[in-house]
């Protein structure tokens, strides 16, 4: 017998608290002090009304929420969603067919082509940024190059169209990989029985590949959608403060207007959204 | 055959989308003229410009003094915490906990310790960004470890009980070293997101110093030079390195797993 065995039960129960104890309660205890109490802090701020500069009176207040309807802020919300759909919708139909063509390479030229798709999402994201304002601006390469073929100059920087390229840039990969993931999963004898039993390529694609990849088409979808809504860099960068998304908002009410809870309000706004939407992929996910 | 080349134009048009720009800022990096967008002939001098920003060595040192701390605290309290969680509870309560920092968007953090930091009134500087970075690293490193724990037998760690050893002795001598290759892996992304981490740092480091990505992001807005671009070759070089020889070491673990 092994002597942890032959010790009593209590000691051994205390001695597993113990474990969990050591184990657990550092790492918690920094998650509580500074992810739980600042996220708290947030959710607690929109009910209090603004320092004079920066800061809170503790002074209760549902002023905030009801700024939060005014249609000035429900347009940049809505618009930030349009600029967020647009970037998903169009990194999906780029990136679908790049991870199908992915996961039926040879497998030596899967991980090529895979490391090639990640490889620019690992570099620094403010100088990516500043690529294309190289590409776009006024004088820049694209400009150039259409004006030796007489046409232009088009505006193409600090417009909407701007920052959805920027956003789909940045955030591709993320979109082919959970793609890949799905479309690798599958069985290729599936789509060697559709087409045994007469379907089309496209058909065998719409009724038996699709269908069973959404679950990758929705976290890619999620993965993409996310990090574009709440973004406030690349619209300022490519956007040049024209068109204004949520996260703009957030950074001017914090740092330049110093309107904390108002500023938190707008992220509350924000958090909601993506909770609505995590919640509608998980329902999805579950009826596929 | 002519379906599957009809495949490969989204395929090119992503590489070609995702590799051009970045062509781009290599190239004109070498450019000998002042403009980022007119290349007058080959030079290294904007190299040589670099060398002598001061801006831009204190951001890259504070760069890699926040990269360096809080990859500390994040491998360290990450991996007790990825054990901690795989084999000491099963609450999925403190699962989404753990997990929280890496899907929370990057802003709302920011601002959650924006305020905190406020309310504590704790001077903002790089200790506050080292903190703050370790939040959101600790989660990927937690969520590499745990994988890895997730392939690993605890028959070992058992047999390593049965023979007499104790709890600490077992964790020290039988459950790191296998845990090692994820913690390796973990604290490399650890490090390596750090580095790259524009918003978080923009909102928690004050007024007094910069990280690198800040200090780009203000030459940005004061105008573009082709010192910029030189920093961007700089910059890709070592990411595609670190990338490339990440995937090979994990290759060789993977190989070494498998004998």
């Amino acid at each position: 017998m092994s002597p942890a065995r032959t010790r009593p039960a209590t000691a051994l129960r205390v001695r597993r608290r113990l474990g969990a104890f050591v184990f657990l309660s550092p790492g918690l205890a920094y998650l509580v002090v500074l992810l739980l109490v600042p996220l708290a802090l947030v959710l607690s701020y929109v009910f209090f009304q603004r320092g004079r500069f920066g800061g809170v009176v503790y002074e209760y207040t549902t002023e905030n929420f009801s700024r939060l309807m005014d249609p000035l802020y429900l347009r940049v919300l809505g618009e930030s969603l349009q600029i967020a759909a647009l970037t998903t919708v169009i990194a999906l139909a780029l990136g679908y067919p790049t991870a199908y063509l992915i996961a039926r390479l040879p497998r030596t030229w899967k991980t090529v082509a895979l490391v090639a798709i990640v490889l620019p999402f690992w570099t620094n994201f403010i100088i990516r940024m500043y690529a294309w304002i190289i590409l776009l601006n006024g004088p820049g390469l694209i400009n150039s190059a259409l004006k030796s073929l007489g046409l232009g100059p088009f505006e193409l920087l600090y417009n909407k169209g701007a920052i959805v390229v920027g956003l789909v840039y940045s955030y591709l990969p993320l979109m082919v990989l959970p793609l890949y993931a799905a479309i690798e999963k599958l069985d290729p004898q599936l789509r060697e029985a559709s087409a045994n039993l007469g379907a089309s390529g496209f058909t065998t694609f719409r009724k038996v590949t699709l269908p069973l990849t959404v679950p990758g088409v929705l976290t890619g979808c999620l993965f993409v959608f996310v990090p574009s809504f709440g973004n406030f860099v690349i619209p300022e960068m490519l956007g040049g403060g024209k068109s204004v998304m949520v996260g703009n908002l957030i950074r001017t009410e914090f740092l330049q207007a110093r309107d904390w809870p108002f500023g938190s309000a707008l992220a509350l706004a924000l958090v909601a959204v993506l909770v609505v939407l995590l919640l509608a992929q998980a329902w999805v996910a579950r009826r596929a | 055959m002519r379906r599957s080349r009809l495949l490969h134009v989204p395929f090119w048009v992503t590489i070609v989308f995702l590799y051009a720009p970045i062509a781009v800022v290599v190239a004109m990096s070498f450019n000998s003229g002042k403009s980022a967008y007119t290349y007058e002939g080959f030079s290294l001098k904007w190299y040589g410009v670099l060398a002598h920003d001061q801006r831009v060595l204190d951001g890259l040192l504070n760069t890699l003094i926040v990269a360096a701390g809080s990859t500390v605290i994040a491998t360290v309290l990450g991996t007790l915490l990825a054990v901690g969680l795989a084999r000491h509870t099963r609450s999925r309560a403190l699962d989404a906990i753990a997990l929280m920092p890496a899907v929370l968007p990057d802003l709302v953090l920011a601002i959650g310790l924006l305020l905190f930091y406020g309310l504590i009134q704790l001077t903002l500087g790089l200790y506050s960004v080292v903190l703050a970075h370790g939040v959101f690293a600790m989660a990927f490193v937690a969520a590499v470890v745990r994988t890895r724990l997730a392939n690993t037998d605890t028959s070992l760690e058992e047999a390593s009980r049965d023979l007499g050893a104790g709890p600490v002795t077992t964790f020290l001598k039988v459950t790191l070293p296998q845990l090692a290759p994820g913690i390796l892996a973990g604290a490399m992304l650890a490090f390596t997101l750090s580095l790259d981490e524009f918003v978080i740092a923009f909102f928690t480091i004050g007024n007094l110093q910069q990280t690198l990505p800040i200090v780009i992001y203000s030459m940005i807005r004061f105008g573009v030079t082709p010192e910029i671009n030189a920093l961007g070759a700089i910059l890709l070089l070592v990411s595609f390195t670190a990338v490339i020889a990440g995937q090979r070491m994990t290759k060789i673990g993977e190989a070494r797993a498998q004998d």
